[in-house]
């Protein structure tokens, strides 16, 4: 890995705790799910970095194959969860996990 | 005839698979779809389970491509055991379901009546690819597949709390996921393969192993809700409809918790003289104790048996130093998935139970339950048996487990955990005696009203509640078979490659 390489795959490792941080710090659901979003492609920056195999070779086509898998499943998820979010909002008036009331 | 095994270990994610899209596309013929393929899915992993035990190990290359290059299905005694359990409860809980939901006038009624199926199958079948994959890319996949139809399942319910909790589910299910992802990440970067045989193979001792055992870890204690991580689990399990907590409880989280044993078998083995398998163990003691006490403090049947749920999975974490540093001796394993066996089975039966009570009563708190045993004799008698396996009395299998538990603790040495699993069975005695207590009460001068409401329980319910309740106690005369099972290809055989 040279070091273009490096740099991507440490700024995926940032945008992981990017998305972590949003995903526990901000209360309102779209947010979270944003967060989500991000720590995903922070994994996936990591990954298709380290298909890098120097200037004269063709990068590693695994990565690659794995990443578009984990896109498809990060929109199933965003999918998910908007639906989720939309429903709660429809129903509560807010899009946010509020404390439960006894009933 | 290995060969012939290995062509049916793709069926056995097909079939269930194939009932999903069929049950979606027609959901007058969902039930009779799902329970044709609820019957063959069982037949089949009981059979298969059968030529394991007699032929060994099977691997199937799917499409004709083998590792490294393609994905293979691998099955095992330890993947058998999990397929074997996920089939019995699995067709108890189709059965249940059927007069569980019915179809109704309102949205949300008929929303749960067209969705549970389908949903239910892709669950069944997740779980079931899940268990075979030998692939940890594959792994990740199946993990997500369960957990959106487990975040869907729990949504059914309809109410806002319900949607709350759900959505509390997806976003510690996902991250979680994402954690394993990365982990995978450093796995690939380090050993330049996906495949679980090679990567036990290759594994040494390297700072990138360790990270990427801490971020899989991690993600899959989150998954598995292994106490600090479970604040998501009773929310959901305690408010989902009653087949989806049965299930939640009983299957999905085993899920995460077989990825766990299995990387660590298999590939994180360099790492077992490091502090993790400790780290585990004493979240398993936290977990045991904070469980147990959270659940005597419970207003709700449901939210007691999914805190009894938390404690309960500390169980399945407590030996892990003994199955790490001593992977040849095989009493900690087995001592772990007869506890996982055990407690599956009286756990569906328990909540399928609250379901009923639920059901006929309209409210589960604690003190509607006076002179429960009168009104509803069947689904008392079956939390009881339950509840039996859950404190661990004998002959129930929660005794067998906790039995074998003790005595590979004791041989190893590690004497705390043994005041831990004496402890836990006494204040597991403690939450369940605060349901049958009053249950068997004679006389009902509190909740003669609410009691005396009780309707009928459908046979469809109330015959596959007590069949598990059975099992729960019965389980234990069958364990040598289970042992001989998970004893096919355990893992550190295949330590080196097949």
């Amino acid at each position: 890995m040279n070091d273009s390489a490096a740099l991507y795959a440490v700024a995926g490792v940032i945008l992981f705790g990017m998305g972590i941080y949003a995903l526990v710090a901000y209360p309102h659901l779209l947010r979270k799910i944003l967060g989500m979003n991000v720590m995903g492609i922070g994994v996936f920056a990591v990954f298709v970095a380290l298909a890098y195999r120097g200037p004269d070779q063709p990068p590693d086509p695994v990565p690659h194959a794995l990443v578009i898998t984990g896109i498809v499943v990060a929109v199933c998820a965003t999918g998910l969860g908007l639906t989720l979010a939309t429903r709660l909002k429809a129903l509560t008036g807010v899009a946010q996990l509020t404390p439960d009331q006894e009933d | 005839m290995p060969q012939d095994l290995a062509f049916w270990l793709p069926v056995v994610i097909a079939v269930p698979l194939m009932a999903a899209v069929l049950a979606f596309l027609l959901p007058r013929a969902a039930f009779p779809i799902s329970l044709g393929a609820a019957l063959i899915t069982s037949g089949l992993v009981c059979w298969a389970a059968l030529a394991a035990v007699n032929a060994g190990p099977a691997t199937h290359t799917v499409g004709g491509w083998s590792a490294p290059l393609g994905i293979d299905l691998v099955l095992d005694g330890l993947s058998g055991l999990l397929l074997v359990l996920t089939a019995i409860i699995g067709l108890a809980i189709t059965v249940y379901a059927h007069g569980y939901f019915q179809p109704g006038d309102d949205l949300v009624k008929q929303h749960q009546y067209n969705f549970f199926w389908p949903l239910w199958m892709f669950l069944w079948a997740s779980l079931n690819a899940l268990f075979l994959s030998a692939d940890v890319f594959n792994l990740y996949v199946t993990l997500e597949l369960l957990g959106f139809s487990a975040v869907a399942l729990t949504a059914l319910a309809g109410k806002p709390t319900v949607l709350k909790a759900a959505m509390r589910y997806l976003m510690v299910s996902l991250s979680g996921s994402l954690f394993y992802l990365m982990g995978v990440v450093f796995l690939y970067a380090q050993f330049g393969t996906l495949d679980i045989r090679l990567l036990s193979a290759a594994s040494a001792e390297t700072p990138t192993l360790l990270a990427s055992a801490a971020l899989i870890t991690t993600g899959l204690i989150m998954k598995s809700a292994l106490f600090p991580l479970h604040f998501w689990l009773p929310p959901a399990h305690a408010n989902a409809a009653a087949p989806v907590s049965a299930l939640l409880s009983a299957l999905v989280v085993k899920g995460s918790l077989y990825i766990v044993l299995r990387l660590w078998l298999e590939v994180f083995y360099p790492l077992a003289d490091t502090v993790a398998p400790q780290v585990l163990s004493v979240l398993g003691v936290g977990a045991v104790l904070w469980g147990s006490l959270q659940a005597m403090q419970q207003p709700r049947l449901k939210l007691l048996i999914a805190y009894s749920t938390v404690a309960q999975l500390g169980y399945m974490f407590l030996l892990m130093p003994i199955l790490l540093k001593n992977r040849d001796d095989s009493t900690a394993l087995a001592a772990t998935m007869s506890f996982v066996f055990a407690h599956a089975v009286a756990k569906a039966a328990a909540f399928l139970s609250a379901g009923s009570i639920l059901h006929a009563l309209k409210d589960d708190r604690l003190t509607a339950l006076s002179g429960l045993m009168k009104k509803m004799p069947v689904t008392t008698a079956a939390f009881a048996m339950a509840g039996i396996s859950l404190i661990a009395l004998p002959p129930s299998a929660g005794f067998l487990a906790k039995y074998q538990m003790l005595q590979s603790a004791l041989t190893n040495g590690y004497w705390g955990l043994v005041f831990v699993v004496i402890g836990g069975g006494l204040l597991a005695a403690v939450y369940i005696m605060r349901v049958l207590g009053p249950a068997f009460k004679k006389v009902e001068p509190y909740g003669a009203e609410s009691t005396s409401k009780a309707v009928h329980v459908p046979l469809v319910m109330s015959i596959p509640t007590l069949a598990l309740a059975l099992l729960a106690i019965v389980i234990s005369f069958m364990g040598v078979y289970l042992l001989e099972l998970l004893a096919v290809g355990t893992p550190w055989v295949l330590k080196g490659g097949l």
